[in-house]
């Protein structure tokens, strides 16, 4: 009985496996050679260049901003801090969908902030602004809350002894504090920016589909669809491969030891 | 010299002590005494709600004057509980941390005299998480010198260490600590570490300071119960001086 079981378990085990393999191989297998010339004809790389360069900008402003944050969390544990985490916690289990929705809401021509951006002279929705945004948007809870857990493991006397020792409190930060959360910093990052790369609904809703402008590579392969399944295939292997080529980049960045080296 | 007068308010708790240091000052007490805290006042990771520290005629902290200075302007080292090497660093990296002078090649070749001196100049290209507990002890001292303080503050130095090791490495740091010229507060639980390391020896009980002096002046001579508990330790076995008659507790 406890045999079966076993077996059963086992086989469950390897059925999940396979069918999170499956598409992948199947992707590559059906693919045919006009496939490639037709994915460049319909854009692949004008919406490739867009994805990498609207997820740099997103990932950039991500650590600038998100690593304060992160910081500011790990070191306070009062009501605030902890209804502000819960803040940043709330894109992460937003549909995408609802996350448009609400981008617009706030910054849309008829939105909270529309009048006055739109006084100013700064249109947001349907322009890269908006791709960045949204990119931003739903990817900040993946650097954000782990990158505060990493801090908060950092023990305050290795911060007062680090002061201690002579060093300013910004310093404390670069030659301590960072080079101590250095893999999952890198880690973080690494999945904010493939959860970014792979942004659909929102940047649909928010900055819509425009060639050249707003279409993301997700964005593009779902324009394809409607057409021939081929250009589809080609994007959908293209993104999958930047993806990993990323995330195996920031892996392999060895990071830490840059960081942790002293100058 | 360094000289302190801190109040210290910590919800419930109250800490008001006054200390001196000249040569290595022991600030001794159960738990919760507020040894620690104490410490973190001088170290200026606590700021006192009233009183003064001076180094010399330096002013550390004066709440009458608005003076406080940050620790890193103090020039008093640190060296915590469980000695809180840098674990991302090696050994040599955890000792140049606070060498500021210099020119890369300068300041290694100093780290690397400071390590010979303490005796552990082939660690240098080890990890704190390779070292036993006197290695990363030797090693905490070595980083807290290389900074050149003035002040040498160390919570619990021997805490971290098991049983067998203590009285070796309690040697070891008696002995160093008479050489070097740092003047040092060390903060501990355990009789043994006062009787071999304190010239002054402070006592504290419930945030207040219930009697200070030499460890054998103290023994001798303990002004409460709870400090004769305390210092039973201080004259047993070792007995470098004839108590004065009817002075000894009744277990001795």
């Amino acid at each position: 009985m406890t045999d079966a079981l076993r077996i059963a378990a086992k086989a469950l085990g390897f059925a999940l496996v396979l069918f999170l393999l499956l598409p992948f191989v199947a992707l590559a297998l059906t693919l045919s050679a006009g496939d490639y010339t037709a994915a460049v004809d319909r854009g692949l790389w004008e919406a490739l260049l867009l994805s990498l360069g609207s997820t740099t900008i997103a990932a950039a402003v991500l650590v600038l901003s998100g690593t304060p944050l992160a910081w500011w969390l790990a070191r306070r544990s009062g009501w605030l801090a902890r209804r502000i985490e819960g803040l940043v916690r709330l894109p992460a289990v937003t549909p995408p969908a609802v996350a448009g929705v609400a981008l617009l809401a706030a910054f849309g021509r008829a939105g909270l902030f529309g009048e006055a951006l739109s006084e100013a002279g700064i249109g947001i929705p349907f322009t890269l602004a908006a791709v960045v945004l949204a990119q931003l948007f739903v990817a900040a809870p993946f650097f954000v809350l782990p990158v505060a857990d990493a801090f908060r493991e950092v023990d305050d006397e290795l911060l007062w002894t680090a002061r201690s020792l002579g060093t300013g409190p910004a310093a404390v930060f670069f030659r301590v504090v960072l080079p101590m959360s250095a893999p999952t910093f890198v880690g973080g990052l690494a999945m904010a920016w493939a959860r970014a790369l792979g942004e659909f609904g929102a940047t649909l809703v928010f900055a819509g589909n425009l060639p050249g402008v707003t279409q993301t590579l997700p964005i593009a392969i779902y324009t394809e669809m409607e057409g021939d399944l081929g250009p589809a295939r080609v994007m959908a292997l293209v993104l999958l491969g930047f993806a990993l080529l990323l995330f195996a980049a920031l892996r392999t960045a060895r990071v830490e030891r840059v960081l942790g080296k002293r100058t | 010299m360094l000289e302190a007068r801190v109040t210290v308010r910590q919800g419930e708790f109250l800490l008001e002590a006054e200390l001196t240091c000249r040569g290595t000052t022991v600030v001794m007490g159960p738990n919760g005494a507020g040894k620690s805290t104490l410490l973190r006042a001088l170290l200026g990771a606590v700021r006192p709600e009233a009183g003064r520290i001076v180094y010399g005629r330096e002013i550390l902290f004066d709440d009458a004057r608005a003076i406080d200075k940050p620790p890193e302007e103090r020039g008093i080292a640190y060296v915590p509980q469980g000695y809180g090497l840098f674990p991302h660093l090696d050994v040599l990296d955890n000792v140049m941390f606070g060498i500021r002078r210099g020119r890369r090649q300068e300041r290694i070749v100093h780290a690397l005299s400071i390590l010979e001196d303490l005796e552990v100049r082939e660690l240098a290209r080890r990890r704190p998480s390779e070292l036993s507990g006197g290695e990363q002890q030797r090693v905490a001292l070595a980083r807290a010198v290389a900074s050149s303080p003035r002040v040498l503050l160390l919570d619990e130095p021997l805490s971290a260490l098991d049983q067998a090791a203590r009285p070796r490495v309690r040697r070891f740091l008696a002995d160093w600590l008479r050489g070097t010229r740092l003047r040092t507060v060390l903060v501990t639980h355990d009789a043994s570490d006062a009787r071999e390391l304190a010239d002054e020896l402070v006592v504290l009980e419930g945030g207040q300071v219930v009697q200070r002096g030499t460890p054998d002046a103290i023994a001798f001579r303990p002004t409460t119960e709870f400090v004769a508990a305390l210092t039973a330790g201080l004259i047993e076995r070792d007995h470098r001086s004839v108590p004065p008659p009817g002075m000894l507790t009744e277990d001795e």
